[in-house]
C-alpha cells in the first residue's frame, strides 16, 4: 500500500476488519506489535519509532475515540503543538485569533477551547478538536480513523470540506478509514482499499466506493 | 543525625560542633527562654509543654516515625551559627534547581540556609510601612512576643494546646521564629503577604510558630514557603500554625513545602472560624522524607466556611501523609476538601481526613474529594477518610478516585509530537490544575515546572 502526497486513499471494511488496528499501528500505539512487514515514511523505516518521532516525520492520526486530559487547557495544548510543529512562529495573540476563526468555521463552541482537552466534550466536539489539532500540526500524511462516526450531516460536511481543502493546498497524503461512503461525497478519492480480517481484500479507484454503496462489502 | 541515606553525597562536619547541645532537657528549654529574654509566663509555657512532650506517646498511626531519635536533634541553634555554613556545602542538586528556576543569587543563598539577607530591603521596608499604616502587625514571632506580649499571650496555644499531640508539645517547648500577623477590623490586604517579606528575620526555622489573627471583616492572604527546595541540615521540622478568623473575616493561607528529602515534616495547623468567616488552606507538599500534616478548620460560628485544598507529590523514598480536618460546631457551616496526590518512583501518598459534625450543627454541609494519580507499579496511594456525624440534618459527600497514568492519554499526547516525559507532565499539570489555579501566578508556574523537573528525574 502506498500513500502519495496530495492523494486521498479510502480504507473501507466492516467493523472488526482491522482498519483501526492499521491506523494505530501506523501511529505506533504501544498495544500493537509489528510481527511482519515494514512501514516507511519518505524512505525512513518507522517500525521502531515512538509516536512522537512519527509525528515529527509528519504523520497525524485523527482518532476515533480521542482521550480526554482534564485540566490541560485546549487552547494551550493547540499552541504547544503549533510551536512544536511549525517553523514560522506567530505570537500567541495572533494564534488565538486564528484558532478561534478555525473553530468558528467548524461550528465549534468557543467556550470549549477554554476547557480541559476533550474534557466533557460530545463525540462530535471531540472530532472537531481533532481537526483543529490537524490544522496546527502541519502534517504530511493524515489518517482519519472513522472521523465520520457520531457526526450529524452538517458537521460531517464541514469537517470533510476542511480536510479536503487543507490536503489539497498543502499536498497532504490522506487515509480515510470508514465503513460508510457518505464522507467520500465531500472528498474526492484517488484509491480505495477494502479490508477484511486484517488484510486488503480488494483495491481499486473511486468506482469501488459506488459499488460498495450499492451492494455492500459482501459482493464479489 | 537521623538515619538518612545521604543521597546528596556530602557530609557536614559542622554538625559535630553542636554535639554538646544535642538532646532535649528542662535545662535546654530554660536556656532557650533565657537567651531570648522572654517573660516568665512564656518560660512556664515552655516548661509545661516540655512535660507534655515527655509524657505524650508517639502517634501509632500515619507514617513511620520510628527512626526519629529525639536525643540526636539540635533543639537550639543560634541564628548566627547558621550563617557560618558555606554556600559550597549546599548540595549541587539544589543549586541546580535554583538555577533552573531562575532564582537570584541572594535568594538562593538564603534558601540554602547560608545567609539571611536580601538586596532590596528598602522595597520591603516600604511595604512594611504601608502595612503598619493600616494598623497591620506583621513581624517575626519572637519580635511579637517582645513587642505585643498581651496579644500573643491571649492567643498562643489556645487553639492548639501543647497537649494536642507530641509534636505540638515539642514545638511549644522549643519554638523559635515563625510569623505573627494581626489584621485589624475591616482591613483588607490586597497583596498576598509572603514570608520572605521579612526575610532578614530567620523565618524558616526548625520549630517555627505562627499566629495569625484576622479581626472582624478583615481579609488576608499569607504565603509561606517557596517552591524552591529548602535545604536543611536539621532533619526534624515540627511547626505549629494557629489562625483566628473572626466574624465575617477571611483568611487564605498558602503553603508550598519543599524541604530537602532528609526532613521529617510534622506540622500542626488549625484555624478557628467565627460566624460568616472563611478560612482557606492551600497546601502543596513536594519535599521531605516524611510529612504528616492535616490542616484543620474549626467552624465555630454560624455559616462559617472552610476549604482545604492540597496537593502532594511523593517520589522515591517519600511518604507524604497529608489530609484535612473539618470540625463543624455550628449550624449552616460548610466545608470543602479537595485533595490531589501524585505518587511516582516508589513514593507513597496518603490522604487522611476527618469530618466531624456535632449535635446542633443543623444543615451543615461538607464535600470531600480525593483524587490520586499513580505513575507506576512501584508507587502507592491510600485514602483514610473518617466521618463522625452526630447530627442528622446534615449533608456529607465523599468522592475518591484513583487513576493510573493512562496508556491511551500518553499515546494520544505523544502522537502529537510530545516526548513521553512532556506528555506525562501535561497530564500531571492538568491533574493538579484545580489547585494550581488557586495559587499566586508565579507560584503556580513554579509548581508546574518543579513537578516536571522532579518527573524528569533531574532533581534529587
Amino acid at each position: 500500500m502506498a500513500i502519495k502526497p496530495g492523494e486521498v486513499t479510502a480504507i473501507m471494511g466492516k467493523n472488526g476488519s482491522g482498519k483501526s488496528t492499521l491506523a494505530f499501528t501506523l501511529m505506533g500505539h504501544p498495544k500493537y506489535k509489528i510481527t511482519e512487514g515494514e512501514i516507511e515514511v519518505d524512505k525512513t523505516k518507522i517500525n521502531d519509532l515512538a509516536p512522537n518521532e512519527r509525528a515529527e516525520l509528519g504523520i497525524f492520526l485523527a482518532n476515533q475515540y480521542p482521550a480526554a486530559v482534564p485540566g490541560l487547557g485546549s487552547t494551550s495544548f493547540l499552541w504547544q503543538i503549533y510551536k512544536k510543529r511549525n517553523k514560522n512562529k506567530t505570537n500567541i495573540i495572533e494564534f488565538r485569533e486564528w484558532i478561534e476563526t478555525q473553530a468558528k468555521a467548524l461550528d465549534l463552541n468557543l467556550d470549549l477551547l477554554k476547557r480541559g482537552l476533550n474534557d466533557g466534550f460530545s463525540g462530535g466536539e471531540k472530532k472537531k478538536m481533532e481537526i483543529l489539532q490537524l490544522l496546527v500540526s502541519n502534517p504530511k500524511y493524515v489518517i482519519l480513523d472513522e472521523i465520520d462516526s457520531g457526526l450529524d450531516v452538517d458537521a460531517l460536511k464541514k469537517i470533510a470540506l476542511t480536510v479536503a481543502k487543507v490536503a489539497k493546498v498543502k499536498k497532504i497524503g490522506v487515509i480515510i478509514i470508514t465503513h460508510y461512503s457518505r464522507i467520500l461525497k465531500y472528498i474526492k478519492v484517488d484509491r480505495v482499499h477494502v479490508m477484511e480480517a486484517g488484510l486488503v481484500k480488494e483495491s481499486g479507484d473511486s468506482s469501488l466506493v459506488d459499488r460498495i454503496e450499492n451492494t455492500g462489502f459482501e459482493n464479489k | 543525625m537521623i538515619k538518612d541515606d545521604y543521597k546528596y553525597g556530602f557530609s557536614m562536619p559542622e554538625n559535630y560542633v553542636y554535639k554538646s547541645q544535642e538532646g532535649l532537657s528542662q535545662e535546654v528549654v530554660l536556656k532557650i527562654s533565657t537567651m531570648k529574654k522572654e517573660p516568665l509566663w512564656m518560660t512556664t509555657f515552655r516548661l509545661k509543654s516540655y512535660e507534655q512532650f515527655v509524657k505524650k506517646e508517639m502517634p501509632t498511626w500515619g507514617a513511620d516515625l520510628s527512626t526519629i531519635i529525639f536525643d540526636n536533634i539540635h533543639y537550639f541553634v543560634k541564628a548566627t551559627d547558621k550563617t557560618e555554613k558555606e554556600w559550597s556545602d549546599v548540595p549541587k542538586e539544589i543549586k541546580d534547581t535554583y538555577d533552573r528556576l531562575g532564582i537570584p543569587e541572594a535568594e538562593k543563598q538564603y534558601l540554602g540556609g547560608v545567609k539571611a539577607q536580601y538586596e532590596s530591603e528598602v522595597v520591603y521596608g516600604s511595604l512594611l510601612k504601608r502595612l503598619s499604616d493600616q494598623g497591620i502587625i506583621f513581624c517575626g514571632m519572637d519580635e511579637a512576643l517582645a513587642k505585643y506580649p498581651k496579644l500573643v499571650k491571649e492567643y498562643i496555644g489556645k487553639l492548639i494546646p501543647p497537649g494536642d499531640n507530641k509534636f505540638a508539645a515539642l514545638n511549644s517547648a522549643v519554638w523559635s521564629g515563625g510569623s505573627f500577623i494581626y489584621v485589624p477590623k475591616g482591613v483588607k490586604v490586597d497583596l498576598p503577604l509572603q514570608a520572605y517579606f521579612r526575610i532578614n528575620t530567620a523565618n524558616m526555622g526548625q520549630f517555627e510558630r505562627t499566629l495569625i489573627i484576622v479581626d472582624e471583616g478583615a481579609f488576608i492572604h499569607y504565603v509561606e514557603g517557596c517552591t524552591a527546595p529548602i535545604y536543611s541540615t536539621d532533619s526534624l521540622h515540627a511547626a505549629v500554625v494557629e489562625i483566628f478568623v473572626k466574624k465575617g473575616a477571611r483568611c487564605r493561607y498558602t503553603t508550598i513545602q519543599n524541604w530537602s528529602k532528609n526532613v521529617y515534616n510534622l506540622v500542626t495547623k488549625r484555624a478557628k472560624v467565627e460566624e460568616d468567616g472563611i478560612m482557606e488552606w492551600i497546601d502543596g507538599n513536594l519535599g521531605s522524607k516524611i510529612t504528616m500534616k492535616y490542616p484543620a478548620v474549626v467552624l465555630a460560628g454560624r455559616r462559617a466556611h472552610g476549604e482545604i485544598l492540597s496537593v502532594a507529590v511523593a517520589g522515591k523514598g517519600q511518604h507524604l501523609d497529608a489530609g484535612a480536618k473539618c470540625i463543624h460546631l455550628a449550624p449552616e457551616t460548610t466545608s470543602r476538601v479537595l485533595s490531589k496526590s501524585i505518587s511516582f518512583d516508589g513514593g507513597r501518598a496518603s490522604y487522611r481526613g476527618l469530618v466531624q459534625m456535632v449535635p446542633g450543627a443543623i444543615n451543615a454541609r461538607s464535600k470531600v474529594v480525593c483524587d490520586a494519580l499513580i505513575m507506576d507499579n512501584f508507587s502507592a496511594s491510600d485514602t483514610f477518610p473518617s466521618n463522625k456525624i452526630y447530627e442528622s440534618e446534615v449533608t456529607l459527600e465523599h468522592e475518591a478516585t484513583v487513576s493510573k497514568i493512562g496508556e491511551e492519554q500518553l499515546f494520544y499526547l505523544m502522537s502529537r509530537g510530545f516526548e513521553e516525559h512532556e506528555a506525562e507532565a501535561m497530564i500531571i499539570n492538568g491533574f493538579i490544575e484545580p489547585i494550581a489555579k488557586e495559587l499566586p501566578m508565579e507560584y503556580s508556574v513554579e509548581l508546574n515546572r518543579l513537578i516536571n523537573m522532579q518527573m524528569e528525574g533531574s532533581v534529587g
